[in-house]
């Protein structure tokens, strides 16, 4: 429980309307698109892997093959299975024949569409058969072994030596941390392909390959036995290759991906035509892996004045929380993000910091929001560093946050050293131990600063809201509209990727998916 | 009470006692003797009357330490030289005024976060608009025209860019490493603007925290820039040392 605010219902619902309208427009575009990422995780569910003499990903080769041939538009995985029905080769064979120049896939005879799609989607049955697996297994661990409390405690680790980081996921573990999340290595995020196998060298982070997601499950799975308590696992869905990193944490059961194209935008300078489109089909892999999303709004704060940029921290909670709903998402999947980044040097700033925590718990209440530490004001002085997240977290259990990641009282100075983590989770656990049900027990004065400057935000948040709707996303991007920062329709990383569907386009797991989560969604109605 | 400063102690509560407080890690399990190895670790360093006050078990045979020391080593503080950009400070209007008169057009400056770094919370400090503890940053200034690139930039695209925007003046900023990646990535950098001829071309600056202006210049830079620094020292430093080398 969280203290409430009075908050006006009309300026909630109709922010959330106008955000409807921009996710419906951009659904629209999306739906007449597909990407080479897109068609590599189709390819990957399909049973696809594994690397080519040269080091190439096999689903990169076999992509570019029916790319260069003109034939994307028509979806990759035709191609995969007719070579299969032709061959009578499996989908791993078919791809290690295209990368050795011994197949055509476009050159060869085609059966009949249906005969072909037929095959495909006894194909995709057993993908998806394989990640419904992985959903119950989770499912039953979670059984077993129940989750902490929220806010759940995340902490990453970023050695770049997978092994390293499984012995530091264990000691946070065991120091109390509920998830864990591993910092990918600087720049994977502009790859357009996913390294193989397991690694032990990166820069700030550790590779996202599949082999490395296995390895930290099976360290995570045992600690989290021997403690009683399941530790989530998370990795980041995204980037370039949004869509085959939500593939590969289907398979290998993660639990949370961060994954939000407007951060890849604006952060990483990814195109925004072939972000968007990729987020919409690594949301629905997540959507039905099970998997929680967590999203990026809350680095805004970090280029932006957190006093004057709070409202479109929560436009963008909004737009995410609709393209999520559109991605076959569930509410209890949507971990939107914001921060505590107000100077600590303004006169009541833990005020202002309730108000938003308190305004984003009411106005998303079964979201398990993603609340982020102090970063911009970290200067090294890490005894001050570590009262600010002592404040933070207090804020964090009286607003009752979903996944409180914590900060490191070096923050600014290096990836976190063992004992920055350890003493990041003494400091959560004692101020949420000491005030766990402080939120219960006071009430808001009606009226007051608080509720006056929550209401100020979700003014400000319909306002913008209401502009972008106007406009459309993509040209709000254009104008600079979020984090002060402003990107090109046609520029960026990755535009070339995208390919506009044919009329006999085919993707088999997109009609199931829906399908499925559609019904879910119904039956909890 | 006049402090010795040919012999200068760290200084706990009495003048000279050389005390310091201490927190590490060793990769070993709690116990007597995990408390006995980090006393014995730190004696080796020359620490005297070593107190291990507090140590903690966080797992998989990690242990934290807290202690306490002194320190029987002093340094003669009149013997202390550190080089500092030797510039006059000016301020927002006459570094406008001074570029004006002595240089006579805006001078080009290209900013950037170059290698793994994320963190471009300092080069946001001293580059955007908004500035930083009320100064103004480098992009208000009507003598400046300042193009930042942000975070994660590699060497080469930074070098591309300079030379496209044909910049005066290079920024790189490098907050969080790891394994002193940020000297590897400040060198490289330079190595590139030599191997491009651009070197002697344009004023190379660094910043961040574990930047200092003696580093800087043995890395090969212009001026180093450490933790605090506004945006007006930048950019007085900028205005002056550029019409001082184009004289």
């Amino acid at each position: 429980m969280s203290i409430q605010l009075r908050l006006d219902q009309s300026k909630i619902d109709a922010a959330r309307a106008a955000a409807q309208a921009i996710a419906q427009d951009i659904q629209s575009f999306v739906d007449r698109h597909t990407t080479v990422a897109i068609e590599r995780a189709v390819l990957r569910l399909l049973g696809v892997d594994g690397v080519s003499i040269e080091q190439i990903p096999l689903p990169n080769i076999v992509v570019d093959t029916v790319a260069r041939a003109g034939r994307l538009n028509r979806g990759v995985s035709f191609f995969l299975a007719n070579a299969m029905l032709e061959t009578g080769l499996s989908a791993q064979a078919v791809a290690e024949a295209v990368a050795a120049g011994e197949l055509d896939l476009v050159q060869l005879p085609q059966h009949p569409p249906a005969v072909v799609q037929a095959k495909l989607d006894r194909l995709a049955q057993v993908a998806l058969d394989r990640i419904c697996t992985k959903r119950r297994e989770r499912e039953e661990m979670l059984r077993q072994y129940p989750s902490g409390e929220q806010p759940w405690l995340y902490v990453i680790v970023a050695t770049g030596n997978i092994y390293e980081d499984v012995v530091q996921a264990k000691a946070a573990a065991r120091a109390g941390a509920d998830i864990i999340a591993v910092i990918r290595t600087t720049g994977q995020s502009l790859l357009d392909y996913v390294p193989y196998g397991i690694t032990t060298e990166g820069f700030g982070g550790t590779y996202a390959t599949q082999a490395n997601f296995a390895l930290m499950r099976q360290g995570l799975d045992e600690v989290s036995v021997e403690l009683g308590r399941y530790i989530r696992l998370v990795n980041y869905c995204s980037g370039l290759c949004m869509p085959e990193i939500a593939a590969m944490g289907a398979i290998e059961r993660l639990d949370m991906m961060l994954n939000d194209a407007l951060y890849g935008i604006l952060f990483r300078d990814i195109n925004m035509q072939r972000t968007l489109i990729d987020q919409f089909f690594s949301r629905l892999i997540n959507a039905y892996a099970g998997i929680i999303i967590n999203t990026g709004e809350d680095n805004y704060l970090t280029t932006a004045d957190a006093l004057e940029a709070a409202h479109t921290v929560l436009a963008s909670q909004f737009i995410n929380e609709q393209l999520g709903l559109l991605a076959g998402l569930s509410h209890e999947q949507l971990g939107l993000g914001h921060a505590f980044e107000i100077d600590p040097a303004v006169e009541d700033s833990f005020l202002w910091e309730l108000a938003q925590a308190a305004m984003a718990r009411q106005i998303f209440p079964q979201a398990p929001l993603k609340y982020m530490p102090p970063t911009k004001h970290m200067t090294g002085d890490i005894f001050q560093g570590y009262l600010l997240n002592g404040m933070f977290n207090l804020a964090g259990v009286i607003t009752g946050q979903g996944i409180q990641l914590l900060g490191m009282l070096t923050e600014a100075i290096h990836t976190p050293f063992l004992q920055d983590r350890f003493l990041a989770l003494q400091n959560a656990r004692y101020v949420m131990r000491a005030a766990r049900h402080l939120g219960e027990e006071i009430s808001i004065k009606p009226g007051g600063r608080i509720e006056q400057r929550a209401d100020q935000v979700l003014s400000h948040a319909l306002a913008l809201l209401t502009r972008i709707a106007d406009i459309g996303l993509m040209t709000a991007l254009e104008q600079g509209l979020f984090a002060d920062i402003k990107r090109s329709r046609v520029g960026g990383k990755g535009l070339e990727g995208v390919v506009q569907k044919a009329p006999d386009y085919y993707n088999p797991f997109l009609a199931p998916m829906q399908q499925t989560l559609a019904t879910a969604a119904g039956g909890e109605r | 009470m006049q402090s010795d400063l040919t012999q200068v102690r760290p200084y706990g509560d009495t003048l000279g006692d050389g005390a310091m407080q201490l927190s590490f890690t060793l990769p070993v399990p709690i116990g007597p003797e995990a408390i006995e190895a980090g006393k014995q670790l730190l004696e080796k360093m020359g620490f005297q009357a070593v107190s291990v006050v507090h140590v903690a078990d966080m797992g998989e045979g990690f242990t934290f330490f807290v202690a306490y020391a002194k320190c029987p080593i002093s340094i003669d503080f009149t013997a202390i030289q550190v080089p500092q950009a030797a510039t006059a400070f000016l301020d927002f209007d006459a570094t406008n005024e001074f570029i004006r008169q002595h240089i006579g057009r805006r001078l080009v400056v290209v900013g950037a976060c170059i290698g793994s770094d994320a963190h471009t919370v300092g080069l946001d400090a001293i580059m955007n608009m908004k500035g930083y503890a009320g100064e103004p940053g480098l992009e208000r200034y009507p003598m400046l025209e300042v193009h930042n690139l942000g975070s994660q930039v590699q060497s080469e695209e930074l070098v591309a860019k300079a030379r496209e925007l044909e910049a005066d003046v290079i920024l790189v900023s490098q907050v969080v490493t790891q394994k002193d990646v940020h000297i590897l990535n400040l060198t490289q950098l330079v190595e590139i603007l030599e191997a491009e001829g651009l070197r002697e071309k344009v004023l190379l600056i660094c910043g961040g925290p574990r930047i200092s202006h003696e580093l800087a210049l043995e890395l090969g830079y212009d001026a180093g820039f450490g933790a605090g620094t506004l945006p007006p020292q930048v950019a007085s430093f900028i205005a002056q040392e550029f019409s001082q080398r184009n004289k």
